[in-house]
């Protein structure tokens, strides 16, 4: 057995099982969304466009998906930055790792249990009940897009965090001495040094979350109560409700192009913005 | 700044916190804290629902890990030494497997196995012989594992294929210039020193599988597993049963990921 024959074989399994498992269905659901509807939900085979022109209906979802999710993956980032920067530059050694791994570990914990916990504490006997002691009555808080927001922050937060944390952590610490010698001001130093030299880890902390919340379903169906409608709740709905796989289908695969798209576009300008701070520096 | 931080380590851990502290309430209402007591934990153990589920999210869990980890590792080692279209091609489907959200993998997985089910069904209807029930293919544990396997190995395949560019080259072929045949090589020096990462893959894609909730919720069939059965409790209201079951469940991912971090540790120590 020649050695490529060997490597070949060894990646037999994972070769079907992703082509059975991933490739197949993704084209089913391509096919799907060129289909038409059955009597009773499910699927009739058909070639229209019919699925796609009716996307309008579902024009709330996607514009709200496409509003909460840049908010959120800037306001995780605004958030991110400073305890990035903290950890990465201010903090002792001695305390770093144990401080970031701190920051990690609740990403690997279940996004249900806590955003379940934000239901307790926005809820009517969490924290609007403290703020009625203090005399702030009538606050509403759960089902409102702000705690839509609070749990994209708080389940995202970790993943924005980390990538900062790594291109902070690689920084010279001798080019922020040599700013301030040569008289820059302590702004002057983060925003002409330290910004842009941790610009990669902006852009893969906000592309990372940033795909997650296009297809994000737990938190505006927990802490949204149904006000606050995600494409992916759309999708529950139009797959396990309506049964309507053609237009769900047509749904998905939208989100999948849009997600696509922007996400290229995104790449496109970090580089293009990365390859301009080199001629600068250049100079 | 530092205080700053130390509001942000609060914001992170006072839910966690919170919902824990409320698992030991002994009163029924979600607000006062009305004395210690472990009633909840005791009811959420003898709640067959519970059980059921916790026994549904075990199975599924383990399986798929384990799936993932061997085939996974696999397919990392022999991408070592693949080079050209098809390695292009097993990049590109890691990649849609990472990229790809939740839900549309849940998606598709439905309605791609129930299409496959309703061609393959009849198929074994008509060979099998008459008298006896045909078996009949239908969404549960089987998709259940067959769809967190294809997730989490594309996991195991980026931190196994991460170790093995970490190993020094020199190794396997000081092995090789020692007669060591190629099963012999990996055996002897690749195995153990990838052997770190492959069961820290194992406890990852473990985690993953038991907290993921959105694939199940689309293939999982007539079966429940443990966030599924949660969800569905929260929409019926809050009560502190969910708050110890939410606590079991962080503290036992929490196990599950300090153990997976020492075993990377351990094998990065060993390497250098």
């Amino acid at each position: 057995m020649t050695q490529r024959t060997r490597n070949l074989l060894l990646l037999a399994p994972a070769g079907t099982w992703f082509l059975v498992m991933l490739i197949v269905p993704l084209t089913v659901v391509l096919v799907f969304s060129f289909g038409e509807r059955g009597a009773s939900g499910g699927y009739v085979p058909a070639f229209t466009f019919e699925q796609y022109a009716n996307l309008p209906a579902r024009w709330a979802a996607f514009k709200n998906t496409l509003t909460l999710a840049p908010i959120g993956t800037f306001a995780a980032l605004v958030i991110a930055y400073p305890l990035a920067y903290y950890l990465a530059v201010k903090a002792s050694p001695k305390w770093k790792t144990m401080l970031l791994v701190l920051v990690i570990v609740p990403f690997w914990t279940s996004i249900l249990i806590r955003s379940y916990a934000w239901i307790f504490l926005l809820g009517g006997r969490g924290i609007p009940a403290l703020l009625e002691l203090i005399g702030i009555e009538g606050v509403r808080l759960i089902n409102t897009p702000f705690a839509v927001l609070v749990g994209i922050i708080y389940g995202y937060l970790p993943l924005m965090v980390f990538p900062i944390f790594v291109s902070l952590d690689r920084l010279d610490k001798r080019l922020l001495e040599a700013s301030s010698d040569l008289g820059a001001t302590r702004f002057r130093t983060f925003w002409q040094v330290t910004l842009p030299l941790s610009l990669p880890g902006i852009a893969t902390g906000s592309l990372l979350v940033f795909i997650l919340l296009m297809g994000e379903y737990l938190i505006p169906a927990l802490l949204g109560g149904g006000k606050v409608f995600f494409v992916g709740n759309a999708l529950v709905d139009l797959f396990l409700q309506s049964r309507n796989w053609a237009f769900g289908s047509a749904v998905a695969a939208t989100l999948v192009i849009i997600m696509l798209v922007s996400v290229t576009i995104y790449m496109r300008l970090i580089s293009k913005l990365g390859a301009q701070r080199e001629d600068v520096s250049l100079m | 700044m530092r205080l700053y931080s130390i509001f942000v380590y609060l914001f992170l851990y006072i839910p966690i916190g919170v919902i824990a502290i409320f698992s030991f309430n002994a009163g029924r209402h979600a607000s006062q804290f009305q004395g210690f007591s472990t009633q909840w934990y005791g009811k959420a153990l003898n709640n067959p629902f519970v059980m059921d589920a916790l026994q549904t999210s075990l199975t599924v869990a383990f399986f798929s890990a384990l799936f993932a980890s061997l085939f996974g590792t696999m397919a990392a080692v022999a991408l070592q030494g693949i080079k050209g279209p098809v390695r292009t091609v097993f990049d590109g489907l890691i990649y849609i497997a990472v990229m790809i959200p939740g839900i549309v993998i849940g998606i598709a997985t439905l309605i791609g196995l129930v299409t496959l089910f309703d061609l393959v069904n009849p198929a074994i209807a008509a060979v099998w012989p008459a008298g006896a029930a045909a078996p009949k293919l239908s969404m549960g544990m089987g998709s259940l594992i067959a769809a967190h396997t294809m997730f989490t190995m594309a996991l195991v395949v980026i931190i196994v294929r991460a170790r093995l560019a970490g190993m020094d080259r020199s190794l396997t072929e000081a092995s090789s210039d020692l007669y060591a045949t190629p099963m012999g090589t990996f055996r002897q020096v690749t195995l153990p020193m990838i052997l770190p990462g492959i069961l820290a893959g194992f406890l990852l894609s473990f985690t993953f599988s038991f907290d993921d909730f959105i694939i199940a919720f689309f293939v999982a069939g007539s079966e429940t597993t443990l966030p599924i059965y949660v969800f569905s409790s929260i929409r019926r209201g809050v009560t502190p049963e969910i708050n110890a079951i939410g606590t079991m469940v962080l503290a036992a991912s929490l196990i599950m990921l300090v153990t997976a971090q020492i075993l990377l540790r351990r094998g990065e120590k060993r390497k250098s």
